[in-house]
């Protein structure tokens, strides 16, 4: 009752016929309500424009700021390094048969994308199969922490391209040298981000397991293991996001079928569109795979955790 | 035997508790004696630093005392246990488990295994389940049994962190501080809760708190601590109130409010000094 009495001014303002009828019977108002709402209330949610606004122009204005100098350094060169439109002409064709393969040297960017993300996954996922228990280890036991520790620190600053002639000499083969490269450099984050979490375990924690008298088996999975979850995780986000820095440099050197030696290929062809749309695919797969793990951290992290 | 049991359920001897720190060793307890019968409903009360809860943590097997001797149920301490339930200050709920698992987790252990020794045989799923709903209905829970802790409030996870405890039917209920970090209504419900849970188990209880009011309207004794460093019982109160206890009733009876005057005189006048030894 009393919501009809408020609202009755604004209906007032819509249809003043209307009025004197819910004064004398309020029943009558409340049935009169729903027609007047949806007029009322539309106005009071408008679109959300400036919201769309800030999430679209800057966005816009940053690509065109790019292909902006682009086209401009293209006319400085007396393009050398080809100008946009043409480059996205260039792109169009390649994009219309990325799967094409006309031998070893020569295949489509779709399949060089691939063997690259090939060699990223095996890499990656014996780093992760060595690391992570590893660093479960090192992080659950001080001295194998203490025993590791100096290990780790020596060896993680040393560029993964130096791996390389180690990883020719041993596999004695150009795919298993670069996939040794991708597995090496990969190691290191998820060691440490796997040790951390296992260390930062709150002590709280271990008193219920202690006064629950779990078994070890139940700690590890109920307790351990969920909460270094979003730490590993961390840690295998860093590890892709340094294997797809690694892999270009990688098969730039080692060669065969990838997008790094495409990258190389086409310089030493002087095909220098293609090098400028192979950074781009380059970019936009690492920032997949980037969101795509960040989706999968945030699905797996906990309040309590998150702090 | 059975006699001694139900006087000196818990048995406390002369233990001494010294942590070894980087300025040399700290002596936190000193000479600790104390009984507590089976049933008995125990506040340990004191200042802040005054080693409650590193009396607690001795009870419940987290720590090993220095010196002297911990026994419950004729048996020495020798580390934790389902046996010696404890409800944590800050809740300790695993945050990726609900509520009904953070539950069944003790029971899980505590009957799912059997006890040979005994020769209690192990529970079927579907009596461990019963259990757990059993202990999240005791507090009143039920409807949130299937959410995460951190979708409840404070006093929620406190209640399941209190379920999580009883439902291993233990032989001593350790409480640190367990209405600490709540609002004063919540906490004043979930103290009356506890009466009643404590009244319907028969429980034997050993609370920390440094709140008088929820001291002398649970107990049946309180402990009152000395200052840190080297902090010992300077006194023990018994509170000779009928139950079951009314807040409301108590509020204006005499002998509550001698029993908290007495209290309040201990922590105030005789230890007062601890802002200035800190």
């Amino acid at each position: 009752m009393v919501s009809a009495v408020f609202h009755s001014p604004l209906e007032a303002s819509t249809s003043s016929t209307a009025s004197p009828a819910k004064l004398v019977a309020p029943a009558s108002a409340v049935r009169a309500q729903p027609d007047p709402v949806p007029a009322v209330r539309a106005p009071r949610t408008p679109y959300d424009w400036r919201g769309l606004w800030l999430a679209v122009l800057p966005p816009v204005l940053g690509l065109g700021l790019l292909v902006g100098l682009w086209a401009l350094v293209s006319i400085t060169t007396a393009s050398s390094i080809p100008s946009p439109v043409e480059t996205f002409k260039q792109a169009v064709t390649i994009f219309s048969d990325p799967f094409y393969s006309k031998g070893p040297n020569d295949q489509g960017v779709g399949w060089n994308v691939l063997f690259s993300l090939k060699r990223v996954a095996l890499g990656f996922g014996l780093a992760a199969v060595v690391g992570i228990p590893a660093g479960f280890m090192i992080g659950r036991f001080e001295f194998l922490s203490r025993m590791f520790n100096p290990l780790i620190s020596l060896l993680r600053p040393v560029s993964p391209l130096a791996w390389l002639p180690i990883g020719l000499l041993v596999f004695k083969g150009a795919n298993p040298a670069a996939i040794w490269t991708i597995f090496i450099c990969s190691i290191w984050p998820m060691i440490i981000n796997t040790a951390v979490g296992v260390q930062r375990v709150p002590q709280d924690y271990m008193n219920v397991a202690r006064v629950l008298n779990l078994s070890e088996w139940k700690i590890v999975t109920k307790i351990l293991f969920p909460a270094v979850l979003p730490y590993m995780l961390t840690g295998v986000r860093l590890a892709v996001g340094t294997a797809w820095l690694v892999i270009v440099a990688a098969e730039m050197l080692t060669g065969g079928v990838g997008i790094g030696f495409w990258v190389w290929d086409e310089w030493n062809n002087l095909n220098v569109k293609n090098i400028i749309i192979a950074i781009f695919v380059i970019g936009l797969v690492g920032l997949i795979l980037e969101y795509a793990l960040i989706k999968v951290a945030t699905a797996f992290t906990f309040e309590e955790v998150k702090n | 035997m059975s006699d001694n049991l139900t006087t000196k359920y818990i048995e406390i001897q002369g233990v001494e508790q010294t942590f070894k720190t980087k300025k040399g060793p700290f002596c936190a307890l000193q000479n600790v004696n104390l009984t507590v019968a089976k049933g008995e409903f125990v506040a340990l009360i004191g200042h802040s630093g005054c080693g409650k809860s590193t009396l607690l943590n001795l009870i419940a097997g987290l720590t090993h005392p220095t010196q002297g001797s911990l026994i419950c149920a004729n048996r020495e301490i020798a580390g934790p246990g389902p046996e010696r339930a404890v409800v944590f200050q800050n809740h300790s709920l695993l945050p990726w488990l609900t509520c009904f698992e953070n539950v069944y987790l003790g029971v899980e252990r505590v009957f799912g295994a059997g006890d040979k020794s005994t020769g209690v045989p192990s529970e079927n799923k579907a009596q461990l389940k019963e259990r757990t709903d059993a202990a999240l209905a005791m507090v009143g829970l039920t409807p949130a049994a299937q959410k995460r802790p951190g979708e409840i409030s404070g006093g929620m996870k406190q209640r399941v962190g209190i379920a999580r405890a009883l439902a291993m039917e233990p032989k001593v209920l350790l409480l640190d501080e367990p209405f600490g970090a709540l609002d004063a209504l919540t906490r004043a419900k979930l103290q009356d809760e506890l009466l009643a849970i404590v009244a319907a188990t028969h429980s034997t209880v050993v609370m920390v708190t440094h709140d008088v009011d929820e001291a002398v309207l649970l107990s049946d004794k309180i402990v009152m601590m000395t200052n840190g460093p080297a902090a010992t019982i300077g006194d023990i109160l018994s509170v000779d109130l009928p139950r079951p206890r009314n807040r409301v009733a108590l509020a204006d009876s005499p002998a509550y409010l001698g029993y908290r005057k007495a209290v309040i005189d201990f922590l105030y006048t005789r230890q007062a000094h601890v802002e200035k030894a800190a």
